[in-house]
Formats: structure tokens, C-alpha cells, sequence
């Protein structure tokens, strides 16, 4: 346990019949990417959920740091450390690329309730926004609301929210997905230079990036883990060729 | 910059506003039309409501169907005060004993908390809703202690209650029509001092940024609903405020202040002025007294042609008469 930052531990989830999390257990260790594939509709995105703690798993838990954090909610569990991107980019539309990240940073102060003292004239708040976005490659898009920015530059912003909550682990939910061959690799060679700060949970279809970026690589297939280990171990697995990769590779 | 000059047309436009407001009553003198100054004061009571409402519809998106509650409670212990003060009768005796006051600070102090008090159990329960149910179960609230007033006859009932004088403030002669005027005005500006600064606040960001997006603000570390209930709070006590100046400036309370219209007639305010814009209310409360009173002179229906300019607004003015004049509302 002391030396995995995210340990879950035998997480079930079902819909009616549906098997969507069928006793998954999966760590994270510190300086990894761990990675996570699996065909459509495997529950890749309903796992990301339960361990982010927007969706309420049947049973198992989630620990965090070494804390159980299976019973907290979505915004104490990002307080902890805990950050995501979305599969669909979720912003605050109207707000800029700056003030995204602003909200990032305030909540990592711990002072939302704070009535008095205008926002845009706070360095503490503007200039290390500032410097997570000039770190994703957002700085010349600061002041542009993000409902006006290009799919890959909502991508990019949703990482620099979780860089700005000065997140312990992340969890990313394909944040290759719409993104063009050039965007892919410019954000390939950052998640690799990324998980030396802190290890990333990595869901994502682009098997360039997975074989790529991965240390780990575990295999969904409804709602069950069928393989994990490291990239050639899962390359070679012969169960995994054929749930998965079989036609793919 | 096109931004620069859009933000320096609202502000002016809210300079103008608040010029014609306060010059209203003065010309009324000039006029010696003293019926006028009563038409400012009551736009002045009716905006202050209505930047109460704003803080809770406008910065957080809660569609708040109930603000009549707080309008209401804020009218019932300026008369309730006044009452016992008047009579010097005891409203209680423990811890000690208090028999009300006929001093406006202190009921306005009075007629906040009664509303943050009544405001956090209704908003506690109502902010685990969302959508149309957010709307109805503040309308629930509303209803219940709508008939709960009608059917306490200490306090008037059904018939209201009347306050015999108006109550003071200390230094101001509050019977004087353009002092009150005055006194109101003060406070609808200090009031929307307090929205502009929770506004650009980091409470204010987080408020907005959860009516923009909850799941976003969850994620980044805040829990929406401890930021919608504060803010609920807070926009009750201002409409609680409101209530107390408007059962003053009419030295009358009765439930219909707490009826379901009068959250309707709040919310209205707000579109026709314009959603979450500082002087949004400021504008929909002029317009409204206005056509209130050059419609309702010509026909008892004019809440009919209010209907078709509010139809107009929804359809082809969404930021209301300030996104109109002003353009759109700008984040930076």
C-alpha cells in the first residue's frame, strides 16, 4: 500500500442487468502511467467515474494516498489530489481559458468563500493560472472564453485545470479523443514528461499512445479486468489478441 | 478594444439609470406631482428585491419561484415590529424582554436574519433539486408560509396588518416622501455595491461557474451546493431587506406580498431588465412600475401587454434592456 498512490480494490457497478464494473481492482503507482483499454461500452468511462466519486459503486473501495476515500464526494475527493479530464470536455463555457484555470487555483487555496476582492486583479490567482497555461501551450488563448476554443484546446485547458489543482494523481479519460496526428503527439510528449510530477490513470483509444506512454496497461472487457501487465506482456496476451486487439493489431 | 467599449456602454447606461431614478422625485417636486416620488421609491424597493433574487437567479442560476418568502417575512417584521412598538406590548419576555421597534435599523437587521434563518432550511432541502423541481418546491415554501399568514389572525389574517406611522431611521424625518425616497435609494446602492463585489469575488466565480457547469466546478474541489446555499442566504436577506422598505413606504402588510405573483413579478423583473447584470434589476424594476403605472391607467389589463413585451424580451432580447442597449455580458 505505501507505495501505491491509487489503490482500488474490487469495485462493482450494475445497471439494471448490466454488469458495467464487475469486481475491478487496479493500482496506481507513483511515476507510472497505468493504462486502461477496452473495446466500446467495456465500462472504461463508468470505472473513471466511480473512482472520481460521481458515480456510487455497489461495492469495493477506492483508497487515495493511503486514505479510503470510497465514501467522499466529487469535489472532496479533487481536493485531495485527484485530477481529471472528461471524456466531453466540461468547462465553464462563458468564462475564459484563464478563469477556468483561476477556479482551479482558488479552490487549491482553499478560499472560495471569500466575498471581497476582485478576481482579475488577484496575482495569486492570475499568474499561476497564467503558468499552467503557458505549460499546456494555451498562453496566446488566456483571455478567449472556452465554449469559443477548438476541441483540442479544451482538451488541453481540462489538463491544465488538473495541473493547476496541483493534482497527486491523474485521471484521464481520452484526452487524445478528436484530436488531430500532429495534437496526439505534441500531448503524447507531454503526459510522458507529466508523469514525473504525478502518475496518470490513462483511458485512451490510441494505441500509439497507450504502447507509447503506458509502464502498465490493463485490459476491460465487460466490466472485468482479463489482463494486465506491462506493454509486451499485453501485446503477446494471447486472450487479449483476441477480445481485443485481435483485428486492431 | 470592441470588449473595452461594450463594458464601457453598460457602465454608462448604469450611470444613466441611476441618474434617472434619483432625478425622478426631484422632478416630481418640480412638478409638484408628489404621487411620482412614491412611483421612484417603489422602483427603488422593487429593484433592491429584485438584486436580491439576482444574486440567487442570476450569478447561480437558481431559479428561485419563492423569493415572495423572504419579500414577505422582511414586510411582517417591519409591521409585526412596528405593531408592538406602537402598542408597547411585549412580542416576548425571555430571555428578555423585547416589544418590538419602530426603528428602521433595527428591523432591517432583524428583517435580514428572520430571512438567512428561514432562507437555509428552505434552501438546504431545495438545493438537492434541480431544474423544474428547484422551481416548484420554492414555490412550495413560498405557498406554505403564504398560508400560514393568512391563517394567523394576531397579525391580520387574511386583512393584513397596518403600520400606524412609519417607522424612523435615526437623523431622517422617514414621513417626508423624498427622504424615504432617499433612504431607499441608499440602500438599493449599497446593495449593488455588494452584488458587483460578489460578483468579480472568488465566491462570486465559483457561484457562476457552477451555473455554467456543476460537474466542473465538483471537480475542480468545490462543492457546489455549500456555495448555492451561502448565496441563497444571502439573496434572502436582500429581498428580505426590500420587503421591510416596501411594507414602510406602503405602511401596510398583507399576504399578498408572500403570493406566489409577487415571486413571478420578481423573476420578471430580472428578464426584463436583464439576467445577472448588475443594474438588470435596477431596469426591470423602472420599466415595470412604469408600465404599471402608464398602462395601468389606460386599462386594467395591462398586465396583458406586459406579457407581450416579456414575450418580446424572451424572444429577441435575451440579456434583457441592458444586453439590448449594452451587448453581451463579458467574463474576463
Amino acid at each position: 500500500m505505501a507505495d501505491t498512490v491509487l489503490s482500488i480494490r474490487d469495485l462493482k457497478k450494475t445497471f439494471g442487468a448490466l454488469k458495467a464494473t464487475d469486481g475491478v481492482s487496479i493500482d496506481l503507482r507513483p511515476g507510472e502511467i497505468h493504462a486502461l483499454i477496452g473495446p466500446n461500452g467495456a465500462g472504461k468511462t463508468t470505472l473513471i467515474h466511480q473512482i472520481s466519486g460521481s458515480i456510487k459503486p455497489d461495492s469495493g473501495s477506492v483508497h487515495f494516498l493511503g486514505e479510503d476515500v470510497s465514501r467522499l464526494g466529487v469535489a472532496a475527493r479533487a481536493r485531495r489530489g485527484l485530477g481529471r479530464s472528461f471524456q466531453i470536455s466540461s468547462l465553464a463555457p462563458e468564462f475564459s481559458a484563464l478563469r477556468n484555470v483561476m477556479l482551479a487555483v482558488q479552490s487549491r487555496q482553499g478560499s472560495s468563500f471569500r466575498f471581497f476582492g476582485p478576481v482579475m486583479a488577484d496575482k495569486s490567482l492570475t499568474e499561476p493560472a497564467m503558468a499552467m497555461l503557458e505549460r499546456t501551450g494555451l498562453a496566446a488563448r488566456a483571455q478567449v472564453p472556452a465554449a469559443a476554443l477548438s476541441h483540442g484546446e479544451r482538451r488541453q485547458l481540462e489538463i491544465a485545470i488538473a495541473l493547476a489543482l496541483g493534482s497527486k494523481a491523474f485521471l484521464f479519460d481520452e484526452p487524445m479523443a478528436g484530436m488531430g496526428p500532429e495534437g496526439s503527439k505534441a500531448l503524447t510528449a507531454f503526459l510522458d514528461t507529466l508523469r514525473h510530477e504525478a502518475p496518470i490513470l490513462l483511458v485512451e483509444h490510441d494505441m500509439d499512445a497507450v504502447f507509447a506512454l503506458a509502464d502498465r496497461i490493463s485490459v476491460l472487457v465487460y466490466g472485468r479486468i482479463i489482463a494486465s501487465g506491462t506493454v509486451d506482456e499485453i501485446r503477446n496476451d494471447p486472450e487479449v489478441r483476441r477480445a481485443y486487439l485481435g483485428e486492431a493489431s | 478594444m470592441r470588449d473595452g467599449q461594450a463594458m464601457s456602454r453598460e457602465t454608462l447606461i448604469n450611470i444613466l439609470l441611476a441618474a434617472a431614478l434619483l432625478a425622478l422625485p426631484f422632478v416630481a417636486i418640480a412638478m409638484e406631482e408628489p404621487f411620482y416620488i412614491t412611483l421612484a421609491t417603489r422602483m427603488a424597493i422593487l429593484a433592491l428585491a429584485a438584486v436580491g433574487l439576482n444574486i440567487a437567479l442570476g450569478l447561480g442560476g437558481l431559479i428561485s419561484f419563492g423569493h415572495a418568502a423572504f419579500f414577505g417575512i422582511g414586510g411582517y417584521v417591519a409591521g409585526i415590529f412596528a405593531s408592538h412598538a406602537f402598542n408597547m406590548e411585549p412580542m416576548f419576555s425571555a430571555p428578555f424582554e423585547f416589544s418590538g421597534s419602530d426603528q428602521m435599523p433595527v428591523i432591517w437587521l432583524a428583517a435580514m436574519l428572520v430571512s438567512v434563518f428561514v432562507a437555509i432550511p428552505i434552501g438546504a432541502i431545495s438545493l438537492r433539486t434541480s431544474g423544474v423541481y428547484f422551481i416548484m418546491i420554492t414555490l412550495a415554501f413560498a405557498q406554505m408560509i403564504y398560508y400560514f399568514a393568512i391563517s394567523w389572525p394576531a397579525y391580520g389574517g387574511e386583512d393584513g396588518l397596518s403600520i400606524i406611522t412609519r417607522n424612523g431611521f435615526p437623523g431622517v424625518n422617514t414621513a417626508n416622501p423624498l427622504s424615504f425616497f432617499l433612504l431607499c435609494y441608499g440602500v438599493l446602492a449599497v446593495a449593488l455595491l455588494m452584488f458587483w463585489l460578489i460578483q468579480n469575488s472568488r465566491f462570486g466565480a465559483a457561484l457562476q461557474a457552477g451555473r455554467q457547469n456543476e460537474q466542473r466546478l465538483a471537480a475542480v474541489g468545490i462543492a457546489p451546493f455549500r456555495i448555492r446555499l451561502v448565496a441563497f442566504a444571502i439573496s434572502a436577506a436582500i429581498t428580505g431587506l426590500a420587503g421591510a422598505l416596501f411594507a414602510d413606504l406602503n405602511r401596510f402588510v398583507s399576504p399578498s406580498m408572500l403570493s406566489w405573483h409577487m415571486s413571478g413579478e420578481l423573476i420578471v423583473l430580472i428578464i426584463l431588465g436583464g439576467t445577472a447584470r448588475l443594474f438588470g434589476p435596477v431596469a426591470g424594476a423602472v420599466l415595470f412600475v412604469l408600465f404599471e403605472f402608464a398602462l395601468g391607467g389606460i386599462t386594467e389589463h395591462w398586465q396583458f401587454f406586459l406579457g407581450l413585451i416579456l414575450l418580446g424580451v424572451v424572444l429577441f432580447a435575451r440579456g434583457g434592456l441592458i444586453g439590448l442597449v449594452a451587448g453581451k455580458a463579458r467574463h474576463g
